[in-house]
Formats: C-alpha cells, sequence, structure tokens
C-alpha cells in the first residue's frame, strides 16, 4: 500500500518533470533548415567537386597546367590544358574540364596537386536533369568567381556593410559568393509539402 | 458586445429560431474547431519538436485544413466488397452527432446555452456512450479482422475508462447536488479559488480528482498516451483501416470533437466555466480561454509521454483511477455529510 502510494506520487512526478521540458522545448527557436528556401554552410573539410584556387593576388587561378592532377586521377575525368603566355615564367591553365559523372571524389588530384591549385568546393547543390551540366568547365568557373569578387570588392568600397546572402555557399573572404555555373538544384520548383493525413 | 449579443440570444430563444440557430452554430463551430485542431495539432507538434510544422499553405499553413479538407473530399469514398454497406456509412455519422447533440447543453456563457435542461450532465453522458459503439460498428461492419480487433480494443479501454469517470462526476454531483451544468457554473461564481478544482474543504483530493477526469478524458477520445486503437506507427488506422475520403474524414473530425467536448466539460465541472478567475468580466472568453488550455494541454501530453502498453492502461485504470477515484467519492461524501452535520 505505502510502496504503491510511493510509486503513483513519485510516477506523477516524472509526468510533470516530462512535461516541463516539453514546454521548455516548445519555447525555443525552431531548428529547421527550409531547405529549398535556405540551405546549410557545409564544413570546411566537405569534399565536393573540386574547384580551382583562385590567387588572390592576381586574380587568376594558381594553376599552372602541371597537369599532375589529370595523371593522379584513376577515372579520367580531368581534362587540363595550359599555355605560356608571353613574358610570364610559368605556364599559366587555360581549360580546366571535369567530368563529374565519372568523378569518385577520391580526391587523388587534390593530393597529388604540389601548389594548392585545386581543392574541395563546399557545393553540395548538385542536382539536375541533364547529364551535361555535370561536364564542368572548371577555369570558366573561376573566372565568373573573380568577376563576382571584383564586383563584391566594388561595393564593399563605395558601401561599407554588405549584407552576406544567407543562400551563398561558404567561401573565403578572398573568393566570395558564386551561384554555382553549372549545376542549378533542380529541386527548387518541387517544394516538399507536409504529408496531410 | 457579451450584453448585445446576449440581448440578441434572448430575442431569438423562441422555439424554432433558437433550434436553428443551435444547430448551423453549433455545426459550423464543431466543424472549424475540428478542422483548425488538427492544424494546432501539427502545428504544436511541430513546435514541442523545434519544427515549424505548417507553412506553405497560407500564412502559417492556416488554410492547411482546409486544403486537408478538400482533398479528403475529394477522394474516392471506398466501400469494400462484402462490408455491411448501411452501417459501414452509418457509423461515422453515428460518432459525430452525439458530439453535436452533447454540446447543446454546454453552456458557454451566462445565457449561452442552447438547452438548459436540467439533467444535461447525464444527457452529456448518455450520448458520449454512443461514440464507442459507434467505433465498434465501424470497425465490425468493415468486414476486416485488424479493425474488428482494434474496434474490441477500443470498446475494452473505454469500458475500463466509463467506470472513473462515471465514479468522478457522481462525486461532482454529490458536491454540487445539481446536474444542471449551468447552475453548476454559477455556483463557482467569484475568484478562482471558488472554482470545483480548489473546492478542497468539501473534498481535500479535489485537484486529484480533475487529474482522474482530465486522465479518462484523454483516454475516452483516445488520446495519446492512451491511443492504441489509431495507433498510426502500429497499426494502419485502427478500426477506420477500411475508410477512405471523408468517411474516415468524419472519424476523424468526430475525435476533436470529442476532445472539445472533454475539454469544454472539464471546464465547467472543475474550471468554473465562463466564470472569470479574477471575479469580473465573466463571460464566454473565460469559458474559451479555460476551454483552449485544456485543448492545448492535450496536445502537449500527446507530444510528451510515450503510448502506453494495453496492460498499463488497463492497470491504470483499474488498479489506480478507480480506487482513488471511489476513494474521493467517499472521502467527499462524507464530508459532505459532516458539514450538514455542523449546519444544522
Amino acid at each position: 500500500m505505502k510502496n504503491s502510494l510511493k510509486e503513483i506520487v513519485t510516477g506523477f512526478g516524472s509526468l510533470v518533470t516530462g512535461m516541463k521540458i516539453t514546454l521548455g522545448q516548445f519555447f525555443k527557436p525552431s531548428v529547421t533548415v527550409q531547405y529549398p528556401h535556405e540551405s546549410l554552410k557545409m564544413a570546411t573539410r566537405f569534399r565536393g567537386h573540386i574547384e580551382l584556387v583562385r590567387d588572390p593576388e592576381t586574380g587568376k587561378p594558381k594553376c599552372f597546367a602541371c597537369k599532375l592532377c589529370e595523371r593522379a586521377c584513376p577515372s579520367d575525368c580531368i581534362t587540363v590544358d595550359g599555355a605560356k603566355l608571353d613574358g610570364a615564367k610559368k605556364k599559366s591553365v587555360t581549360e580546366y574540364m571535369l567530368d563529374f559523372t565519372k568523378c569518385s571524389l577520391c580526391g587523388s588530384c587534390v593530393e597529388a596537386c604540389r601548389d594548392g591549385a585545386i581543392r574541395f568546393s563546399r557545393e553540395y547543390n548538385l542536382a539536375s536533369t541533364s547529364k551535361e551540366q555535370f561536364i564542368m568547365d572548371l577555369f570558366k568557373r573561376l573566372e565568373v568567381e573573380s568577376q563576382e569578387a571584383e564586383r563584391l570588392q566594388a561595393t564593399v568600397n563605395s558601401q561599407a556593410p554588405v549584407p552576406e546572402a544567407n543562400t551563398a555557399p561558404p567561401s573565403t573572404a578572398s573568393a566570395p559568393p558564386l551561384s554555382a555555373v553549372p549545376a542549378q538544384p533542380a529541386a527548387l520548383d518541387s517544394q516538399p509539402t507536409a504529408a496531410a493525413k | 458586445m457579451t450584453q448585445a449579443l446576449s440581448n440578441l440570444f434572448k430575442l431569438l430563444s423562441t422555439e424554432p429560431y433558437r433550434l436553428v440557430l443551435f444547430l448551423c452554430g453549433m455545426m459550423a463551430f464543431v466543424g472549424l474547431n475540428a478542422a483548425y485542431l488538427v492544424w494546432v495539432e501539427r502545428k504544436g507538434a511541430a513546435r514541442f519538436q523545434r519544427r515549424p510544422g505548417p507553412t506553405e499553405v497560407g500564412w502559417a499553413g492556416l488554410l492547411q485544413p482546409i486544403a486537408d479538407a478538400a482533398k479528403l473530399m475529394s477522394k474516392q469514398l471506398i466501400v469494400p466488397a462484402g462490408v455491411d454497406t448501411t452501417l459501414f456509412r452509418v457509423a461515422p455519422l453515428l460518432m459525430m452527432s452525439p458530439v453535436l447533440m452533447s454540446l447543446a447543453v454546454i453552456p458557454w456563457g451566462e445565457n449561452l446555452a442552447a438547452r438548459n435542461i436540467n439533467v444535461g450532465l447525464l444527457m452529456i453522458f448518455a450520448f458520449g456512450s454512443i461514440n464507442v459503439m459507434a467505433i465498434m460498428l465501424g470497425g465490425w461492419a468493415s468486414r476486416n479482422k485488424y479493425a474488428i480487433i482494434s474496434a474490441a480494443r477500443v470498446v475494452s479501454q473505454n469500458v475500463a475508462y466509463e467506470i472513473p469517470m462515471l465514479l468522478v462526476v457522481i462525486t461532482m454531483i454529490m458536491v454540487t447536488g445539481t446536474m444542471n451544468l449551468n447552475e453548476i457554473v454559477q455556483q463557482q461564481a467569484g475568484a478562482f479559488w471558488h472554482w470545483n478544482i480548489f473546492r478542497v474543504w468539501v473534498n481535500p483530493l479535489m485537484p486529484v480528482t480533475f487529474l482522474i477526469f482530465y486522465t479518462c478524458m484523454l483516454a475516452e477520445t483516445n488520446r495519446a498516451p492512451f491511443d492504441m486503437a489509431e495507433a498510426e506507427s502500429e497499426l494502419v488506422a485502427g478500426a477506420y483501416t477500411e475508410y477512405s475520403g471523408m468517411g474516415f474524414g468524419v472519424f476523424f473530425m468526430a475525435e476533436y470533437a470529442n476532445i472539445l467536448l472533454g475539454c469544454a466539460l472539464g471546464t465547467v465541472l472543475f474550471l468554473g466555466g465562463w466564470q472569470s478567475p479574477i471575479g469580473v468580466f465573466s463571460g464566454v472568453v473565460w469559458f474559451l480561454v479555460k476551454m483552449y488550455f485544456l485543448v492545448f494541454s492535450v496536445v502537449w501530453i500527446r507530444w510528451t509521454f510515450p503510448r502506453t502498453q494495453f496492460y498499463g492502461l488497463l492497470n491504470l485504470s483499474w488498479k489506480i483511477l478507480i480506487p482513488v477515484s471511489l476513494l474521493t467519492l467517499i472521502l467527499s461524501s462524507g464530508m459532505i455529510k459532516l458539514l450538514k452535520l455542523f449546519h444544522a
């Protein structure tokens, strides 16, 4: 009798504790990221497809077309071409194609690169309805990125605070946001709707 | 405003108008509530789990219930081969209509009740027992063994919880001395310590009595944590397995309407109905505030506690609720006798 009474009281106490906890959660902000409308920033070690690294001083790619990455690639995804420009000491890259349909993201190319001229991008919105979308011209991608950077730099110089878009992919200060050239998320038009009962 | 409204209702209190008014008003109220309680449920569930909940249809997902209703209504009403067609179609209606009738005696405000009859409480429980039968009929008419088993579970659950519920109600009738709901509310006039839940000089276990009533209300309406009858994660839809479209929709709405009725009854019996907690500005607003607080707590409980097991449910009823409610019954009858002796 005494025990069962005690059980009722302690059991009720634990119910009240549980309800307190859930009510606490009720008033905390929601943690959902409404995916098609907003997306998460990927961690710095996220391994997306590779991208060329821009030299912040010259604004040109660091790559000098040594083709080590091309050789390191086990599935022949990378095609690099370079030319020696007039007056330059080194060759510079003129074409850098990545066939992402074959890439297994093994990272051998990044490892092989001696100069840190390629790195993993943090792009993950990679859905498309056509295969051609995944044959990426990384050189062109970097050029667009440079233009964006210059434009942003100009606005930074003219007016101090620039609100950075929430949806922009993460990037370092030297290579600011770039809306993906090759891969537009195809999921944008099909927003997930909560399943109605 | 409230005064003007109540004057208008007095004017229209002649017989045919009153009936029609009540019917239209109650059906609209119950329909809207049933629809928007689904929204409250989903939004509440989301908030308790720190999600945003429905956001896409309308502002804050407010048009979601309408979209759901349109979806359910546009679906085909499948009547499977071999079912008892009449019972199969009648069961959802049989579940919905007792709620509408029971709401006739709920005093929403001082003069705001469709019928102020002397046996209102009795009437609610008389009609309240019909919806168990409706679920049983629905499950049985479906000609589906899972639906029948599930319906049997509903019946055993409801029978088990009807007993403590009625014991609590008998206690309340003894304490208040009337079955007229409006009179019960009027007895609780003044500030909140006059409410029946705090009437500890009649029965020191009055808050416990309220908790028993509340628990039984959850079990009677098949709400979590007592929703074995329609355990979404385990059974398809319990007794409603074979129902589609609006047949299911009506069952679904009736469940929410039952919750509404249970919360309204809890408000009337224990929380002072339309009486204001501070003693002034009594009116229908306070009734709605209290009722919706109870409704919110029902959602709150659903998203806090895991589903009990069936024997846990029956143990709770037979080993805890029934003895304790019997104790409160005996205690309050003794106290009433003593009080009478003192007064005499």
